[in-house]
């Protein structure tokens, strides 16, 4: 694809510098907006129910803080990869914003595979999503973060490969943009789900 | 050489069928979403009527009662997720971006998508009639009703996965209006320049934003209880009946303004221009908008008073529900000022607006006893209550509905409805509605529960539901003068021209039907109400913000008809618990979306030489001025 001026140009934003790129990040926020009632719905259940484990295992016997802590990290160091990701575009440098993408990426598959790894301990341990009302609820709600982590990690990849093909310009930056945007909400929504449930759940 | 033209696409292009199942065009898409929105009317319609007519005598037969929850049930649902949302979305993505001066909407993509969503959505709900059985548990599924134990069959399944589909598509919906108008007003159009139609889309847009993700939440777990045995509702399992309770009426309540906001848009600029007048207190009638967009989140446990929640929830909840009545009396005021002195023609699109007035009022005055808790112990599941949502419903919304679509016909199909068949749907329909639900209000006072499929015989009730019954046929007739009336005006109706109502607003500057970039150049705008603005102080022309140039146009698709067909598939395998299906279906679904990720398509240029006409005419219409 040939460059135009104002790809190469670094002192213009390329995620706004079209109505549809201007578009697109306004979309997106709302989008978030009702992401966030969504995830906050189901925190409202999963704390209605937490106790709620009908004989099956409990919070305090299933959660482990360490492995916990490591996803945490993981999840949170991709957020700063991203953040770089998008430093690197606004200075229009393809290759590093690329590169740091594609660590978000790989951190964002090992935090899925972390997951995973926990999910089959628990069910193990004999917590299924028809054990409690509790099973339900947190499968419910960190498998939803899960699957957005997941949903998150092919997109992202879909665009790399764009940018590989295509470089940066206004079509791709915008999507870049709204990507980062994404992943720093599904991180955040980690947060939520560390303190809510992991936290409370072994502190208390 | 003729003969079989072996790549398919060339062989659709073109044609009429292709081109409106790929349009992304918001006018074509408003027409499509008020088309299937209509044809949805009549089967509600008809279960409504069948439900009437199983109620027109003590002891009937008519229907079993099995028959006669699902009627109840899909009449409901119906009504409100396949007739008044879509209608009401249906013409705002006509009639709003026209309001502002755009050319399109943000997202014609993703406006085409969530037409189909919703409409596969609908249509997954119909089928349960033909294959397993309609849901049963009302339209409010309420748990444990819904669940396995008491539900067996796939009926609240249809229900479940209908509407979580044709709820994404509400979602996008919201999301592209609210974009829309935050960046794609004309020049000079303000926030506080942008008619009342164009204002209630914005509020009700950030509505759906909010509530229904709570929708979408609720169906899930409704799901997940029915088809993979979790415990969120299950009371052996732990769970809580009263989260679906929550859930479900978060979402619940702020619908019903959802569906009320809009048609108070459309009053205030039907009544503004059959009176010939500028809206009286437009300022406040903007902040009422949204203090009631506001408060529409805050009182949904008044529909939970006798669950037990406790003396304090249920006195907050009463009090913040009668709030509302505060900004809804000022519109009323403003309306009423509004025609006070004007000049008015009694058009049929008037006439509409004006008999929701009273009519709403009597709905909003019960909707106040309602608020009352010992009150609402009282009438709680009566056919008080049937009484009083239908007046707020049918008597607000439908007649709104019916108002904008006389207004807005139009400019939709370049024809004008007959007005004297109009006064015909109109009388009708009005008799036969306060027939229908006024005597109502005493059949839940002596006691009559809503949602049984029989009643014993006594004096007063039987009467009382004769007469109701006969109202409805009222309502019927009138709707088939409606429907004539389609028909007939659409063969050999008055043609309309760009102006026929002398209007107020930019909408009535260009063509009808409206070409597809709405606007050859972008309109100048300096008032509020600009084309009355022009008509009065200048040539009654609005000016124009730029030369005649190149227009860019987005390109059709049928992607968003393949992502729908997918959820279909997804939506439909699980209802039938293959599981295998549902995933193949769901891979199509986001295989489709890679798709349309890595597409390249930057749309198509009108040069200035293929503008049909001059959108700045103000043509005299019909009716002269
Ligand atoms: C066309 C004329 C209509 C008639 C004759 C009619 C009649 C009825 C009847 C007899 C019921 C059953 C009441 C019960 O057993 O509880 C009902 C329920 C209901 N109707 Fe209508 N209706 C009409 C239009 C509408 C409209 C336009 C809406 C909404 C926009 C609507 C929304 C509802 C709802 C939400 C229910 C409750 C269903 C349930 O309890 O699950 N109706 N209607
Ligand atoms: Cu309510």
């Amino acid at each position: 694809m040939k460059l135009s001026k104002q790809d190469m140009d670094p002192s213009i934003r390329l995620e706004t510098a079209t109505l549809e790129g201007k578009n697109k990040i306004l979309g997106f926020w709302l989008f978030l907006a009702a992401e966030t009632v969504l995830f906050s719905c189901l925190f409202g259940t999963y704390l209605a129910l937490r106790t709620h484990a009908n004989g099956g295992p409990t919070t305090q016997e299933l959660f482990q803080l360490p492995l916990v802590a490591i996803a945490t990290f993981i999840l949170l160091t991709s957020s700063l990869t991203s953040v770089l990701g998008i430093v690197a575009m606004h200075k229009h440098d393809v290759n590093r914003c690329f590169n740091w993408l594609f660590v978000t990426v790989l951190f964002g598959l090992s935090f899925l595979g972390l997951e995973i790894y926990e999910f089959a301990h628990y069910i193990h341990e004999g917590l299924t999503m028809s054990t409690s009302a509790f099973g339900s609820s947190f499968y419910t709600l960190v498998g939803t973060h899960g699957s957005h982590v997941l949903f998150g990690s092919i997109w992202i990849s879909f665009i790399l490969i764009q940018l590989k093909s295509r470089g940066l310009n206004t079509d791709t930056a915008p999507k870049v943009y709204v990507a980062s945007l994404y992943w720093h909400f599904v991180d955040v929504v980690w947060v939520f789900i560390f303190t809510l449930v992991y936290l409370l759940g072994t502190l208390e | 050489m003729g003969g079989y033209n072996f790549r398919p696409t060339e062989r659709f292009d073109g044609s009429t069928i292709w081109d409106w199942l790929t349009t992304v065009d918001h006018k074509k898409i408003g027409i499509l979403y008020v088309g299937s929105g209509l044809i949805f009317f009549l089967i509600g319609g008809v279960e409504a009527l069948l439900i009437r007519l199983q109620l027109i005598v003590p002891d009937s037969g008519f229907v079993t009662p099995e028959t006669y929850n699902q009627l109840m049930t899909m009449h409901g649902t119906t009504m409100i997720f396949l007739v008044a949302m879509p209608l009401l979305i249906g013409i705002m993505n006509y009639a709003m971006p026209l309001q502002i001066g755009a050319r399109d909407v943000a997202f014609p993509f993703l406006n085409s998508l969530g037409f189909w969503l919703f409409f596969v959505g609908g249509l997954l709900l119909n089928l349960s009639w033909f294959f397993g059985g309609a849901p049963d548990a009302g339209w409010s599924s309420y748990t444990s009703l819904a669940l396995n134990d008491y539900s067996p069959g796939p009926g609240v399944d249809y229900y479940v996965l209908g509407l979580q589909i044709s709820g994404i598509g509400s979602l996008i919906g919201g999301i592209n209006f609210i974009v829309t108008i935050v960046n794609m007003r004309a020049p000079g159009m303000t926030y506080l320049r942008m008619p009342l139609f164009t204002w209630t889309t914005f509020v009700t847009s950030a509505l759906l934003l909010f509530a229904i993700p709570p929708l979408t939440v609720a169906l899930l777990l409704l799901m997940l209880d029915r088809l993979f045995g979790t415990g969120f509702f299950s009371v052996a399992l732990g769970g809580e009946v009263v989260i679906w309770e929550h859930l479900f009426w978060i979402f619940g309540h702020p619908e019903v303004y959802l569906v009320v906001l809009p048609v108070f848009g459309v009053f205030s600029d039907v009544i503004s221009a059959f009176s010939k007048k500028t809206l009286f207190g437009y300022l406040s009638m903007v902040f009422a908008t949204v203090l009631i967009g506001f408060i529409a989140f805050m009182v949904w446990v008044h529909h939970m008073f006798t669950d037990g929640l406790g003396a304090m929830a249920n006195t907050i909840f009463g009090i913040a529900t009668m709030a509302i009545a505060v900004p809804t009396g000022i519109k009323i005021f403003n309306w009423l000022f509004t025609m006070w002195g004007g000049k008015i023609r009694f058009t049929t699109a008037m006439l509409f607006s004006v008999a929701f007035i009273p009519t709403f009022v009597m709905g909003g005055v019960t909707g106040v006893m309602l608020a009352v808790v010992p009150a609402d112990w009282q009438f709680h599941d009566s056919y008080f209550v049937v009484a009083h949502f239908h007046y707020v419903l049918l008597g607000a919304t439908v007649l709104g509905l019916f108002s904008a679509l006389y207004y807005w016909w139009p400019k939709m199909t370049g024809k004008l409805l007959n007005e004297t068949w109009g006064k015909w749907h109109f009388w009708l329909f009005l008799f036969g509605f306060h027939l229908t639900f006024l005597p109502q209000h005493f059949l839940g006072l002596y006691g009559m529960p809503r949602r049984v499929y029989t009643y014993e015989s006594s004096p007063m009730v039987d009467n009382i539901n004769m007469i109701s019954t006969i109202g409805s046929l009222g309502m019927t007739l009138g709707t088939i003068f409606f429907l004539y009336n389609i028909v007939v005006t659409q063969k050999r109706g008055q043609r309309a021209g760009a102006d026929p109502w002398d209007g107020r607003t930019l909408e009535w500057t260009i063509p009808s039907p409206t070409p597809e970039y709405n606007f050859a150049q972008l309109p100048l705008v300096e008032s509020y109400d600009p084309l009355w603005e022009a008509k009065m102080n200048g040539d009654g022309k609005v000016p124009a913000a730029e030369p005649l140039g190149s227009i860019h146009m987005p390109s059709s698709s049928y992607l968003p008809l393949f992502i729908s067909i997918g959820m279909f598939v997804a939506g439909y395998a699980l209802i039938l618990h293959s599981y295998f299906v549902a995933v193949i279906g769901m891979i199509v679904v986001f295989a489709v979306m890679g798709v349309r990720s890595f597409e390249v398509d930057h749309g198509y240029h009108l040069e200035a030489e293929e503008l049909t006409g001059s959108s700045n005419l103000s043509g005299k219409g019909v009716h002269g001025r």
